[in-house]
């Protein structure tokens, strides 16, 4: 047990001392943040700076009322002809085209451009001569706006979960991201560090310590100690990225109180629109207390341990891998059996668990040892009944037993192992062989 | 008493056999020469003496007692296939290896400070090993393998790798260490090596130990009775009792013989027959070397 203490301490202390680790703790959680805050400035900035474009157009059924919020846009009077020639002469966006139609059958209405129209070019226009035509028919109808917008209703379903006394509002849309977050945390975690033990022990093969080390060390207290200090050192690295994230919303909410560009949003905007955008404000900030109100500590209690439990049953499997190969590449073959449950469990988060948390397929997946880290993160803000919590857990820790033993096995042999060829029907030989 | 007594350990393997049934026995305070061929199962019956892995049956006893986990402590092995901890700084790394074979951190920065002197090597503690020369890290590996004081040190090829002048270092190092009363055992097919330092050794061929012995009675096993002779004008030998074997001219009128005897007779009778034929100017028996023996079992083994 001692020694197992030392391998851990060393590992860790071997890792937890480099520069890229004090980096990288401290880098990732600011570098998102960063990327959509650039992102979000960047095209702020080229919003303002570009100029409208610029759309010439020839009614000839005399609907058309130009809007100015998007483009700018130039009346032709003349034929077609000769308002191409025109375009065709100009640096303009493009030239639109309204022939004489029937309100109900627009047809023939083209837009003529140098190059073809992107999405949101197209739609945006499509959209405006919809609106204008839907107006036009309803004063037709004699139904005006008023009546219209009386109509219109907005419809909210608030979700509260539980039985009796223990019901409470839920937001699903904030939950289903919480899923989704510790989902694919819990998979990088996974590999990263699953990787980084692999990594650890072709490193032990290929300088060659490792007999030194096995003389003193069984090698099962050796594997145990190398899975373990790189755990310690995950959940430290985890606990740092939680402590970061938590104090830098903290600060950055606490100063701007309210986004203040959006308030300014409200103000220019007149109406309906702001009171939309007054609702979706106070969505954001009922978000925001909903997200407060969650219990963060069961969710990273249960984080932490199927992150242990997940990365044990992996982290394992990445230490028999590389303990029967001598290079990284040769690990290669050797890395699909492992990837493949990782993949599945991270792609059913996406097309099972996140749709429908509560699906015969997403339960079972979250009790399976092999995709339960994954799956039950995504469904674990969503409530999980105990007798599945239960028997996932209890799964999870006979899984991770069953898999530590199969890799020792392994993993003893292989380390000694140099330079021979190594295909699965040896490492059954070699998981077969007695001490 | 005896450092190490192997009494019939098998280890087998799925296709081949590793060790049959092999004995061995180490004097303490000796220098050990086992001996083999690439793959007669030295270096597994060395993994089995360190418990890297287990012997199939048989039974161990190390200075009295029966193989245990505690022996680790007891045990320096340099390992054929050696190497440290690339990214780790010398000094670290030879407390972690001392702290591995039971030593506390104090004990172990102490007996480091004591060897680092020994080999002038104060100034690397701090380096890390992939920044240090090839003959550096030998020395450190070699510091890794004896600091804890181990009562047996096993070498498996101990200077394959190190230059001429560490390897002088560390044949001094063994010889002052088994002075001390260390008992050493050397895995090597170098027979230079075991000519020069063992007292004891052992052959194991194809699984099985062929040979055992102090190296003086191996060789008075193998002697064939053969003596080489110098001396001026040439002679010719009758009867049964003596066989030439050969007889050519060195320089200066010197002529040299080998000479095999039959029977009973003594190196004197020889050197009174020989002395009424010819001028005799040296006379010698012919004892084999550790390497003629060596080959000779080994070519003989597979010949059967």
């Amino acid at each position: 047990m001692n020694k197992i203490w030392l391998v851990i301490q060393r590992e860790f202390l071997s890792r937890v001392q480099k520069k890229s680790f004090l980096i990288a703790t401290i880098v990732i959680p600011l570098i998102f943040p960063a990327i959509i805050g650039i992102l979000v400035y960047v095209s702020k900035q080229s919003e303002k700076g570009a100029s409208k474009k610029v759309i010439h157009y020839v009614d000839e059924s005399k609907i058309f009322t130009p809007d100015t919020a998007k483009y700018s846009f130039k009346e032709f009077h003349g034929s077609l002809s000769d308002a191409k020639t025109a375009f065709d002469n100009s640096k303009d966006f493009g030239l639109l085209y309204i022939p004489a139609i029937e309100l109900s059958k627009p047809k023939g209405i083209t837009l003529y451009t140098e190059s073809s129209p992107g999405f949101d070019d197209l739609g945006n226009i499509e959209q405006l001569l919809a609106n204008q035509i839907k107006d036009l028919k309803m004063r037709k109808l004699n139904i005006d706006q008023k009546m219209l917008d009386s109509l219109k209703t907005s419809v909210t379903i608030e979700t509260i979960t539980g039985k009796g006394a223990e019901q409470k509002a839920s937001n699903t849309g904030l939950l289903a991201g919480l899923g989704m977050t510790c989902g694919i945390l819990m998979y990088m975690f996974i590999f990263i560090y699953g990787a980084q033990i692999m990594q650890g022990v072709i490193e032990e093969k290929s300088s060659k310590v490792i007999e030194v080390i096995v003389s003193s060390v069984k090698p099962f207290q050796l594997m145990m100690g190398k899975v373990l200090g790189l755990a310690s050192v995950g959940i430290l690295q985890f606990s740092i990225w939680m402590i970061l994230m938590f104090t830098l919303t903290v600060v950055v909410l606490g100063s701007l109180g309210i986004d203040p560009p959006q308030q300014q949003v409200i103000q220019q905007m007149g109406g309906e629109a702001a009171i939309q955008q007054a609702a979706s404000n106070s969505d954001f900030i009922n978000g925001l207390n909903e997200a407060r109100d969650l219990p963060w500590f069961y969710i990273i209690s249960i984080f932490l341990f199927y992150f242990l439990g997940g990365y044990l049953i992996y982290g394992a499997l990445f230490a028999a891998v590389g303990s029967a190969v001598d290079s990284p590449a040769e690990a290669q073959q050797f890395m699909f059996p492992i990837t493949i449950p990782l993949l599945i469990s991270y792609m059913s988060l996406f097309l099972f668990v996140l749709k429908d948390h509560d699906s015969a397929v997403s339960v079972w997946l979250s009790i399976i040892p092999f995709t339960s880290p994954i799956a039950m993160m995504g469904r674990i803000g969503f409530g999980v009944p105990l007798w599945q919590l239960a028997l996932s857990m209890i799964l999870l820790i006979g899984g991770f037993i069953f898999t530590i033993w199969v890799a020792g096995r392994v993993y003893r042999v292989g380390i000694l192992m140099h330079g021979s060829k190594v295909n699965y029907k040896v490492l059954a030989k070699w998981f077969m062989q007695r001490g | 008493m005896e450092a190490l007594v192997v009494r019939g350990v098998t280890k087998q393997y799925t296709n081949h056999t590793a060790l049959d049934k092999v004995d061995i026995t180490v004097p303490e305070k000796s220098i050990f020469g086992l001996l083999g061929p690439n793959g007669a199962g030295k270096t597994t019956l060395i993994r089995i003496i360190n418990q890297i892995i287990n012997a199939d049956s048989g039974s161990i006893t190390l200075f009295g007692k029966p193989l245990n986990a505690d022996h680790v402590g007891v045990i320096g092995y340099l390992p054929e296939e050696r190497g440290l901890y690339k990214k780790m700084k010398v000094g670290d790394q030879l407390i972690y290896f001392a702290q591995l074979k039971g030593l506390s951190r104090s004990e172990a920065i102490a007996k480091i400070k004591i060897w680092v002197e020994k080999f002038e090597i104060k100034d690397w503690l701090n380096k890390k090993v992939e920044d240090l020369s090839k003959g550096m890290a030998q020395k450190v590996q070699f510091i890794s393998t004896v600091m804890h004081e181990p009562r047996l040190i096993i070498l498996d090829e101990p200077f394959s790798g190190f230059d001429p002048v560490n390897a002088q270092l560390i044949t001094q190092e063994i010889l002052d260490l088994k002075k001390k009363g260390c008992t050493i055992i050397f895995s090597t097919h170098r027979m230079e090596t075991v000519e020069d330092l063992c007292d004891d050794i052992a052959l194991i061929n194809k699984s099985q130990k062929i040979l055992e012995g102090t190296k003086k009675q191996v060789k008075d096993q193998y002697k064939t009775n053969t003596f080489l002779v110098e001396h001026r004008g040439p002679f010719s030998l009758d009867g049964s009792s003596y066989e030439l074997v050969s007889q050519h001219d060195l320089e200066e009128g010197l002529l040299k013989s080998t000479i095999k005897m039959n029977g009973t007779a003594k190196p004197n009778d020889l050197i009174g027959e020989l002395i009424r034929r010819t001028e005799v100017s040296s006379f010698q028996e012919k004892i084999p070397s550790m390497s003629e023996i060596f080959i000779s079992l080994v070519k003989g083994e597979s010949h059967e």
